[in-house]
């Protein structure tokens, strides 16, 4: 009896493992740039607002937002009011979509492919890769824009943040190639990193708003059902004391 | 006043005859284990992905141009859509997670043997219903994955019968229309044979009796005086109460991967899915939902086009066979030999092989020939089932059911 | 037979606990379908206060504003209209706007806020069955009203007629006077409305 149980077990748990394992496999990143952990928490509120800030600065001149309103900024503890005198830099009310006044053909013309929309895209390229990439533009003469990046070779975007980053170079070949700072920005390596970051935190934000009640109201419901199953087991051991 | 109310009722309706015959006095063997939880479990599923879709059918629109658009106001404007929206996302995977284990079950306690072929039949009917319902509903979201999901299983049909592809996206490509007709099929026709074929197949249960992981009938020892089967019990109360522990065990988990893995790592919600669709381009990798892998593999192994769709189709339809490819003298895992335990082992690894090499790019020089192995294993397992199955050294079965 | 009654106890109190955890769980999980009927975020934006110039509405005329996809009426009303409105007190059936709803500052003849007392702004839906009502402002029987109309509105549906401070006549289908929305001044030519205060 034993050995039927105990192979019984293995198949269970070679099931739910390989189906754990598949789950936690990441999806194959297409280049070999290790990316650094991005530090994202949608519920530091200053954080997000810098965020925000950053983005509509230096983001909404060319990428759209058009899937989210202004309204949506009222979530990160701003009034209407400061929402509309220091968040919207064009004529658009607070019930607008964020979108952009730069036409899809002119962009195509200056960047050869138009600039994402980015409310969701946090979600399309996960946060990590987007705080790699925003910190990984190098100086290359070779392409039109005059920088390329290491996390996404090629990329038609130019450094639209060099002047608070600086210039980078990359120096070696292959994999062991390293970015280089030879021009100093005006924020220092660190206030550069933590100025990308809080841009990060805030496209998660965008791309799920809903991000901090969800994990917050995770946690009760979790509670919840440990109870549910703890009481429920009790009721089925209680009744099957006839059985056995 | 109840049984008042129930005379008049039970006058007109038999609701008394009906709670006896498939609840009060339905007799389920005893020792059910873990694998028969997933039967009631996968009820459960249907009902939430039921209720969640009627929701989310309030606020989406089945407009090319408004689509995407109108998950992402879901998610975003509604109450708690973003909610209802990840508890049918991941709804949809955990009902193959369920059907899978549930399909499992019957075939480690040989639950397809008579008389419970026409059950299996009516359970791999109600698989593959599942299966169109997951690809018409991939679509609605309107993302790139929705988009080139469709335009390859689509294309197919075309490597076929190109008249019938144009017929089922009634335009030359995945289109406004594909979608309007995608979501009718998503949101009423499948739900509606769903909803059936699931009744068909609980009453074909109580005509012939749950089997039980020792494979034996239970109906073939009763009580000489009450007729009730001395191994079985009502299935209510007890398997009530312990289908309910089932219940919460698996909300923890399904409420767990909504909250805390809502995308469960681009296996339930893939990353490529946040861009809208684009006709114009595709996105690098192309894979389908986890849940169909195990196919798009054998369909990719295999290089010739129309050979490979045939064996992809082979591969699901040949399910049905199984009660009949079966020669074994008992039923049970627990009584069989170590030939076909060894053979059922081989096909569960080529089957879970076969599923992850399906989420991999087939330029990966290893993905192609392993998936060939395991495809030919695949179907080895259930061609050869007749010579191995009946060549197997088996144990003997006890009467009556152990515990 | 102790061990029999003490499980029996057991097994109720169990049952019992089981049944009021379930409850509450069937209870939590049908809330967020509840509230996701609501108006969502999109539309509460959409319904947000909006802004009316009343400074070339001249007297006798009436302006309609979108409000929340409703019409709201603004119409200035000349001194004859509003001499008027006190004399058609014993003809209404809630002459004070007792029971009808409006900002507290509009309880009044009116119906208006004070300092502007001509300006009638009112959400021009009839409380009968939510029919817009049709402006019958002028007196007499121009509006074929009968010579003895002293002005006012009257619903197509079902027949209401209400006075040019909304109110309802008596013996009419609909209950209550028509409902004035909440608004403010911004100044004395423009008025927001659909909201209480400035900006709220």
């Amino acid at each position: 009896m034993n050995h039927f149980k105990a192979w019984n077990h293995v198949l269970i748990q070679g099931v739910l493992a390989l189906f754990l394992g598949l789950s936690c496999a990441t999806v194959q990143a297409e280049d070999e740039v290790k990316l650094d952990k991005a530090p994202v928490d949608t519920s530091n509120l200053p954080s997000l607002q810098r965020g925000a800030q950053h983005f509509m600065n230096y983001c909404m001149n060319c990428h759209s937002a058009h899937l989210a309103r202004f309204d949506l900024l009222e979530q990160l503890g701003l009034s209407e009011k400061q929402v509309k005198q220091n968040l919207i830099l064009t004529d658009a009310k607070v019930a607008d979509y964020m979108s952009v006044v730069l036409k899809a053909k002119d962009a195509q013309k200056w960047f050869g492919v138009p600039p994402p929309d980015l409310t969701v895209e946090a979600r399309v390229r996960g946060a990590d890769w987007l705080y790699t990439y925003l910190r990984s533009f190098y100086r290359d003469d070779q392409r039109p824009s005059g920088w390329n990046n290491r996390v996404f070779p090629n990329v038609a975007m130019p450094h639209v943040l060099w002047a608070l980053q600086g210039q980078q170079m990359l120096q070696g070949q292959g994999g062991k190639a390293v970015l280089v700072l030879t021009q100093k920005g005006s924020l220092s390596p660190q206030e550069y990193d933590r100025f990308v970051g809080d841009l990060v935190n805030f496209l998660v934000f965008m791309s799920e708003p809903t991000r901090s009640a969800r994990l917050h109201l995770g946690l009760w419901v979790m509670g919840f059902l440990l109870i549910l199953f703890l009481v429920a087991r009790a009721l089925k051991r209680e009744f099957w004391k006839d059985i056995h | 006043m109840v049984s008042q109310v129930m005379g008049w009722i039970d006058e007109r309706f038999p609701l008394t005859k009906v709670w006896r015959e498939h609840l009060a006095e339905y007799y389920a063997p005893k020792n059910f284990n873990f694998w028969y939880y997933f039967g009631s479990l996968a009820l459960l599923v249907l009902v939430m992905q039921i209720i969640t879709g009627i929701f989310l059918t309030m606020n989406y629109k089945p407009d090319a141009r408004f689509a995407f658009a109108s998950v992402e106001y879901i998610m975003r404007d509604v109450d708690f859509g973003w909610l209802i929206r990840y508890m049918h996302s991941t709804g949809a995977s955990m009902f193959f997670v369920v059907v899978y284990l549930h399909m499992m079950r019957g075939i480690l306690y040989g639950s397809y043997r008579k008389p419970r072929e026409l059950l299996w039949i009516l359970g791999m009917a109600i698989y593959l219903c599942l299966m169109g319902e997951a690809f018409f509903g991939y679509l609605l979201p309107w993302g790139q994955m929705s988009y080139w999901g469709a335009q390859v299983i689509v294309s197919l049909v075309d490597a076929i019968s190109p008249e019938v592809a144009l017929w089922i996206r009634g335009d030359y490509v995945i289109s406004d229309a594909t979608l309007n007709r995608f979501f009718a099929f998503h949101v009423i026709a499948l739900p509606l044979i769903l909803l059936v074929l699931v009744f068909l197949h609980i009453i074909a249960l109580h005509q012939v009796g749950s089997n039980n992981p020792d494979g034996i009938e239970i109906k073939d020892h009763k009580d000489p005086v009450s007729h009730i089967p001395l191994d079985g019990i009502p299935f209510h109360p007890y398997y009530t109460v312990k289908d309910i522990v089932g219940v919460s065990g698996y909300f923890i988990a399904y409420f767990g991967i909504i909250f805390f893995l809502p995308e469960m790592g681009g296996y339930f919600l893939e990353e490529n899915n946040f861009i809208p669709a684009d006709p114009l381009k595709t996105p690098p990798h192309i894979s389908p939902l986890w849940y169909f892998t195990p196919f798009y593999a054998i369909l990719r192994a295999i290089p010739q086009k129309q050979l490979g769709i045939a064996a992809m189709g082979l591969s699901v339809l040949i399910f049905f066979l199984l009660p009949w490819l079966d020669r074994g003298v008992v039923k049970s895992v627990r009584y069989r030999g170590t030939l076909y335990k060894s053979a059922l082992a081989a096909f569960v690894l080529a089957f879970l092989v076969l599923g992850y090499l399906g989420t991999q790019e087939p330029t990966i020089w290893y993905v192609n020939p392993i998936a060939r192995v395991c495809t030919g294993i695949y179907f080895g397992f259930f061609l050869l089932m007749p010579i191995y199955s009946r060549l197997d050294k088996t144990k003997p079965v006890p009467e009556r059911v152990t515990s | 037979m102790d061990k029999i009654q003490a499980d029996r106890g057991r097994r109720r109190l169990l049952i019992g606990v089981t049944s009021a955890i379930g409850g509450v769980g069937v209870g939590a999980l049908a809330t967020p379908f509840v509230l996701s009927m609501l108006p969502s975020a999109r539309a509460k934006a959409a319904g947000a206060p909006v802004e009316a110039d009343i400074s070339k509405l001249e007297p006798g005329m009436m302006v309609t504003q979108e409000w929340r996809g409703q019409p709201v009426w603004i119409i200035n009303r000349t001194p004859a209209m509003m001499a008027q409105l006190e004399k058609n007190a014993h003809l209404l059936s809630d002459p004070d706007s007792d029971r009808s709803e409006q900002p507290e500052p509009c309880k009044n003849v009116a119906r208006a806020m004070p300092g502007h007392d001509n300006i009638l702004v009112v959400l021009g839906i009839c409380t009968h069955l939510g029919c817009s009502p049709t402006e019958k402002l002028k007196a007499g029987n121009e509006g074929g009203m009968g010579s003895d109309w002293p002005g006012g509105f009257l619903c197509p549906c079902h027949g209401s007629k209400y006075d040019l401070s909304a109110r309802v006549f008596k013996n009419m289908p609909a209950p209550l006077n028509m409902r004035i929305p909440p608004y403010t001044y911004l100044d004395d030519q423009r008025l927001l409305i659909g909201a209480n205060k400035k900006g709220g």
